[in-house]
């Protein structure tokens, strides 16, 4: 199976060869690296760009005003904090012309912690980003759901930012993407560029397949009654193996949702599961001031305060100013999986 | 409010006995044909310039901002541009201050005021955004934005595809001259001439002197704004944008270079300012600064090109044109309720949620 930036990559590739982009970018992107992380190995339209983040999605709204396809790169979303009045712009291009110009670009930049990534290479953005109206906000936990998210978000005619998961990104997946090889050394020796000289190095494209997931559409990992968990990109995994331990443990079982998309998110299967099981749990890593999951959670007590037969939880990353390098800080700063398992837990004993 | 103060010193007759065939300054020349076409837009603009701003003091609009002072420049850019939809074509990335170039482009008169008045007929931002803030897919200019100095991060992208596309299309930028002390003018220069890649982008500055109160002077240590090309070995210009026919070919010598070779040119007009930043500095005219539109008239009357009746039922004409479209504008319809969420989103076919347009935040029959 392909590791998540693998799909990513194959995604792209299906995105030039299929689906009109014109043109993937951004600092490093193109040859030799091919993006800091592989996602953009021997693509025929990537190119690497000026170490300029506001230039790059200025070029990236440019490319699509002329009618270009364009797919931008922030290396790390640290550094799109720059960008974010340009982000703006992108976003309401549309509403502000009264529907004259669409704004067709891709955004994708890793997001969150977990690479031992220090000040600047561990930041969230999605709450940042949720606030971006007109924009369309993904973020995968796994490689499947990035390959049709991607697909997805270059259809799409609107402006749409892929968050990747830097914890996940080299993780194997567990379905295959359409028309990837079974085995995952030969998918590796087809299209991960060769470590040292590559010049001459050209990959071997896998016949991949069209696999759109929905913008706006979640997906329940688990199904249970216990208590409903929100979540998305790291902490998604961590949840799932969370209420598998509880549920060998204890027999609880959880509605595990994996949102996938921040904005639209998909308020319908938040709103079926907490109704059923009155209890929710919202997991993510950004800082917990402000905090995208404080406003499903808004929606939550807003719309199900009734139904709810414990107090709505939100586990989310602490309130500093970065994570530290040292472990200690990182272990104590964003959700872990005892974090995670305890907090269920607790929402799953709670009497009423 | 165009006239002169004193306008008993000025000669409203040419000396001259026979009728010029061209005009002159310096040593170059326009056709008296070409230069009275540029007169009637620059008059018109003024005009519509002038009767924006009562509209600003009179409660008719919340808001006034353009670009008196800058008419000359503006106008000769306008109708240069070569005009339409695509790569094939120019892209305009402007600023809010460019109703010169819009006016001599053809656009109606009442388009401007509709944006000004806020109608649900405004045809940029359907009541949506500030006047002067232009968005036509039908001759390739892109949004205007109140942020400053952004458009020139745009440009090279869509330069980008002309150049890809071949063809001689090239994209026009153009801002103040405080916007350039933001990076994003940087980038522009930068992005423009990446070795191997250099794009056809003009960058335009109009530089009145003034960033809203502050002026450029004690803010800008550059030695003239057109030298920050110099780092990058691009060809740029400094002209006096308050005279038409140096800047008709100052624009004329740009566009056929970035044309021709594909690289960018950096073109800096020394405008003035005659109404001040915005209505909220008040809009007060500034008669100490030089006026393109007062300096032309005489040009064109020495020249025997044109006489004073003539420019009096011009100015004339270019109010009830301009009086005409405000009539028209203000009693058209406004926005209504449901246009506030209205436009945000493109149909998407791998959309839950939003298929059509943004419907406000998700519910629970959002699919």
């Amino acid at each position: 199976m392909a590791t998540l930036v693998q799909a990513v990559r194959l995604a792209l590739h299906y995105g030039e060869t299929h689906l009109g982009v014109s043109d993937i970018f951004g600092e490093d992107v193109g040859p030799p690296l091919g993006g800091v992380f592989t996602a953009t190995q021997g693509l025929k339209t990537a190119w690497n760009s000026p170490l300029d983040e506001r230039g790059i999605v200025g070029t990236a709204m440019g490319i699509a005003y002329a009618g270009g396809r364009p797919v931008c790169e922030i290396q790390f979303c640290d550094y799109a904090f720059n960008t974010l009045d340009l982000l703006k712009i992108a976003g309401n291009q549309r509403w502000a012309s009264a529907g004259n110009f669409d704004m067709p670009i891709v955004l994708m930049t890793p997001s969150g912690s977990g690479i031992r990534g220090s000040l600047y290479h561990s930041h969230s953005f999605e709450s940042w980003a949720s606030r971006l109206a007109g924009w369309k906000i993904v973020m995968p936990s796994n490689a499947l759901d990035a390959y049709g998210l991607m697909l997805s978000a270059i259809v799409d005619p609107n402006p749409v930012m892929v968050l990747l998961p830097k914890a996940l990104l080299r993780v194997k997946g567990d379905k295959p993407i359409p028309g990837e090889p079974d085995d995952p050394d030969e998918l590796a020796r087809m299209i991960d560029a060769p470590v040292g000289d590559r010049s001459l190095w050209e990959p071997q494209w896998p016949d991949v397949g069209e696999y759109f997931v929905p913008l706006g559409s979640g997906v329940l990992r688990r199904e249970g009654a216990a208590a409903t968990v929100v979540s998305y990109g790291r902490t998604l995994p961590l949840c799932v193996q969370a209420a598998d331990e509880l549920g060998r443990d204890f027999g609880f079982t959880f509605d595990v949702i994996d949102l996938r998309s921040i904005f639209p998110y998909d308020w319908p299967m938040i709103a079926k599961s907490v109704a059923k099981t009155g209890r929710v749990l919202i997991v993510n890593e950004d800082t917990e001031v402000t905090n995208f999951g404080e406003h499903i959670l808004r929606r939550i007590v807003d719309e199900h305060f009734y139904d709810l037969l414990a107090k709505p939880r939100l586990l989310m990353g602490k309130h500093v100013p970065g994570i530290g390098l040292n472990q200690v800080y990182e272990q104590n700063t964003v959700p872990q999986l005892p974090g995670i398992r305890d907090a269920l837990r607790e929402l799953a004993e709670e009497r009423v | 409010m165009s006239e002169s103060l004193d306008e008993s010193s000025r000669p409203r007759r040419s000396k001259l006995t026979a009728a010029s065939l061209a005009v002159r300054s310096g040593r170059e020349t326009l056709s008296v044909e070409l230069a009275l076409t540029l007169f009637r837009h620059m008059v018109r603009t003024r005009a519509l310039e002038e009767r924006a701003i009562k509209m600003s003091k009179s409660g008719e609009a919340y808001f006034w901002i353009g670009g008196p002072g800058e008419e000359a420049f503006n106008v000769c850019l306008g109708l240069q541009v070569h005009k339409g939809a695509g790569p094939a074509h120019d892209y305009l990335h402007l600023h809010y201050r460019s109703l010169g170039i819009l006016l001599a482009m053809g656009m109606p008169m009442v388009d401007h005021v509709r944006q000004l008045a806020m109608t649900a007929t405004d045809p940029f931002s359907r009541g949506r955004n500030f006047v002067g803030h232009y968005a036509i897919p039908a001759w390739n200019v892109v949004p205007v934005t109140s942020v400053i100095e952004v458009q020139y991060l745009m440009a090279p992208g869509t330069a980008l595809i002309q150049k890809r596309a071949g063809g001689d299309g090239l994209t026009v930028v153009n801002g103040g001259d405080a916007g350039t002390a933001e990076g994003d003018f940087e980038s522009c220069l930068l992005w423009s001439n990446r070795p191997g890649n250099e794009l056809p982008v003009l960058m335009i500055v109009t530089n009145n002197q003034y960033g809203i109160s502050t002026p450029a002077k004690s803010q800008l240590g550059v030695r003239r704004i057109a030298d920050r090309a110099l780092a990058y070995d691009m060809k740029a210009e400094t002209v006096d944008g308050n005279d038409p026919i140096a800047s008709w070919h100052a624009i004329d010598r740009a566009m056929k270079y970035v044309r021709t070779e594909r690289k960018p040119f950096l073109l800096e007009a020394m405008v003035s300012r005659l109404h001040g930043h915005s209505s909220s500095s008040g809009a007060q005219r500034n008669w100490s600064e030089a006026d393109c539109v007062a300096l032309f008239e005489q040009k064109l009357i020495d020249a025997n090109a044109i006489d004073a009746d003539q420019v009096r039922a011009m100015k004339a004409k270019a109010k009830e044109e301009a009086d005409a479209a405000v009539v028209q504008a203000t009693a058209e319809a406004k926005p209504t309720l449901e246009d506030v969420e209205r436009l945000t989103y493109s149909a998407s076919k791998v959309d839950a949620i939003y298929p059509n347009d943004y419907t406000g935040l998700p519910t629970q029959n959002s699919k």
